[in-house]
């Protein structure tokens, strides 16, 4: 585990492809890497760096940068209560301790078997449906804890496993753009004026540059 | 007031269908798109300027005027579209991506056409899952369909959407960090000037971000005209808003009001809206902005909701997150939760603001925990005034973005105002070494008598 499968590499040279440079591609790459393994290994960073073109060590200041990315394997379940002054209003707090005692651990911290991670984070977008909870990114809205409990005894059994995927997995869709459709890449240093910005100037004689 | 004013980007969130190709065409989708390119770039860029769009982003400058800055005959410029929706309070933006995705393409579509921008970039915070999916599954149908990509629907316009999403970090919200981290780096805003975004933006080209909310208002205002936009709304403030109202209401939402003509009294106490207060509570304070705002009270009530009238008195409407906290509310353990935002998500840049939010998080804690000295109360501020001397509003910057001086309001509002529950903690009188000068920071007035919370 850790370098990206060779069908992962088709994935990201299609994205890296959309960039008009390729480092620019680094964020989803790392989430590719993370959708691989569940978190992101040393190995993966040196392999995004020669498909970039950069050096591992950038690749790793801006991985760890961003709090999503998981430098050490996680629980199968990634259980973020959100504390934030909306929550806390109405008992985000009250709801992430009764979630750290249901499951003996602290916020910040795994299950002994691996199955859940929790954390208390900032908002999460979803403040008039408050309290709330993602698990894998996945929203709950307005969670008591019974429902809390339910939940944890649903994912503990598999019974959410086709809506809930697997840690690391994001959007189960992906943009396809296909080639012959493709505008291309507005590279700097390599573009003029976008023609129908000219062809409207041109028949208008208005002289509209869009600006 | 409740207005009769027409749902211009709300329209479709309760169609079931509304975020496939076919629901949205079934609903006039993509006729603002077919009427743009009816007309010439010029034309639809003075059609935004003439709705008088502001943007929803936070900061609210007028949408056509931003897109003016582009620097003439610079080549290629960008759109890049900001869904990093993440300012505590704030829920809008992910709605209209996961309930409504193509409105924003077009809305993306009529920007890139009118700016002559070849490539636009779609950044939706990476913690929205479906939001991703919705925008991915859209965008590939809308290629498939002809509305994007190559020679869009024949017009000669062409432009790639390329949907990027980002990976845990608020800071990116901030214009240039955004752009920072689309380029592949850690988030870290930029010194403005040089890099207007206009001016130098992604790959130091002319850029224009635009909020997720602004752009849906596009497709409305190219198929209804901006002059029936601009006839909504009061003074600076045209056209619709959403708003996310929070916390202590009986009917927390999102609801999608007319600018100006609606009081926060409407959006807290109407039925149709937030419903009103739990009953036997009274209004403590409420957020009329998002936790980078100035805190308002019941005196504030009968303001309309409208840009001018709320930074007059003091505060803004920022990303229409309106947090109602009711008597209930420890304003204390408030005021900490907000600051703790701050000082998680400063990306540590300027010192100010890195040393200031943490130190600042640090005192409230120990006042909270029972270990606060009545000087604390005086620290909190005289900590505030380095961050942002004067204490004022709109805040004197010491920091490369707002983000460090944002820290400082729900500070002074909360001290201001409540000094005798932080008093009550740290047992004991305090001294306020600072002059406070923004013009909502002001005391309980003594007339109203404290209801004591059970
Ligand atoms: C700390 C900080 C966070 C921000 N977060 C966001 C955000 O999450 N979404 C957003 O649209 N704008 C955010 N902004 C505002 C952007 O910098 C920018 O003004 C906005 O995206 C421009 O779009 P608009 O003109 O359409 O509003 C933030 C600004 C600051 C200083
Ligand atoms: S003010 Fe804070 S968040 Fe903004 S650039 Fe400086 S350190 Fe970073
Ligand atoms: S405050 Fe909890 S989701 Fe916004």
């Amino acid at each position: 585990m850790a370098r990206l499968s060779p069908a992962n590499v088709g994935i990201a040279e299609e994205i890296i492809s959309r960039y008009p440079r390729p480092k620019s591609a680094l964020i989803p790459l790392l989430h590719l890497a993370q959708e691989q393994d569940g978190y992101i290994a040393d190995d993966a960073m040196e392999h995004l760096a020669e498909l970039v073109g950069i050096t591992p060590a950038e690749v790793l200041g801006t991985c760890s940068f961003y709090e999503m990315f998981k430098r050490e394997p996680v629980g199968q379940y990634l259980v973020n209560v959100c504390t934030n002054i909306s929550c806390l209003l109405v008992g985000g707090e009250e709801l992430l301790h009764h979630l750290e005692q249901r499951l003996g651990i602290h916020a910040g911290s795994t299950t002994p078997d691996g199955v859940f991670t929790l954390e208390d984070v900032e908002c999460i977008a979803a403040c008039t449906e408050a309290p709330c909870l993602q698990v894998n990114y996945r929203y709950h809205h307005q969670v008591t804890p019974e429902a809390a409990d339910a939940l944890l005894d649903d994912l503990r059994a598999g019974r959410r496993a086709t809506e809930i995927p697997k840690h690391g997995v994001l959007a189960r869709v992906r943009q396809q753009i296909p080639a012959e459709q493709r505008a291309g890449n507005a590279v700097p240093g390599q573009s003029e004026e976008p023609v129908w910005l000219r062809t409207a100037a041109a028949g208008n004689g208005d002289g509209g540059q869009g600006s | 007031m409740i207005s009769d004013a027409p749902k211009v980007v709300s329209s479709r969130w309760d169609r079931e269908d509304a975020h496939t190709l076919q629901g949205y065409l079934d609903s006039g989708g993509y006729q603002g798109l077919r009427t743009a390119l009816q007309r010439t770039p010029q034309q639809v860029h003075d059609e935004v300027k003439a709705a008088s769009l502001l943007g929803r982003g936070g900061a609210g400058f007028p949408a056509g005027t931003k897109w003016g800055f582009c620097p003439p005959g610079v080549w290629p410029r960008y759109v890049v579209v900001n869904g990093d929706e993440s300012e505590p309070g704030t829920y809008k933006d992910r709605i209209l991506m996961e309930r409504d995705p193509h409105q924003l393409i077009e809305g993306v579509l009529i920007a890139c056409y009118a700016i002559g921008a070849a490539q636009a970039f779609l950044y939706v915070r990476g913690e929205m899952a479906l939001a991703q999916e919705r925008i991915a599954q859209a965008l590939n149908d809308a290629y498939a369909a002809g509305y994007l990509g190559r020679d869009i629907l024949g017009s000669g316009f062409s432009v790639d959407i390329v949907l990027h999403w980002g990976a845990g970090a608020y800071i990116v919200g901030e214009e240039t960090a955004l752009i920072e981290s689309l380029e592949g780096n850690r988030g870290m805003p930029r010194l403005k000037p040089p890099f207007f975004p206009a001016a130098k933006g992604l790959y130091l080209q002319p850029t224009v971000v635009n909020n997720v909310e602004t752009l849906a208002n596009l497709p409305w205002i190219l198929t209804n005209g901006g002059a029936a936009f601009a006839e909504m709304g009061a003074e600076s403030s045209r056209g619709t808003r959403l708003f996310a109202v929070s916390g202590h209401v009986q009917r927390p939402g999102v609801y999608e009001v007319e600018f100006g003509t609606t009081t926060f009294r409407d959006l807290i106490e109407a039925p149709v809206y937030g419903g009103g207060l739990r009953p036997g509570r009274t209004l403590k304070a409420f957020i009329p902005g998002g936790a980078s705002a100035p805190w308002f009270y019941e005196e504030h009530l009968d303001l309309p909701l409208e840009a001018g009238a709320v930074g007059a008195a003091g505060s803004m409407l920022g990303s229409g997150a309106v947090v109602v906290m009711d008597d209930s509310t420890d304003a204390v353990k408030a005021c900490w939760r907000v600051v703790r935002f701050f000082a998680r998500e400063s990306c540590g840049k300027c010192t100010p603001c890195r040393e200031g939010t943490t130190w600042l998080e640090q005192i409230l804690r120990r006042i909270i925990d029972g270990h606060g000295r009545p000087e604390d109360i005086g620290l909190l501020l005289d900590v505030s005034d380095n961050i942002s001397p004067g204490i004022n509003w709109p805040p004197r910057q010491t920091t490369i973005c707002p983000l460090g001086p944002s820290a400082v309001s729900p500070i002074a509002s909360a001290i201001v105002r409540f000094k005798d529950e932080f008093e009550a903690y740290c047992g004991g009188s305090a001294e306020l070494p600072v002059e406070i000068k923004g013009k909502a920071y002001i005391p309980k007035p003594s007339a109203t008598s404290e209801v004591a919370g059970v």
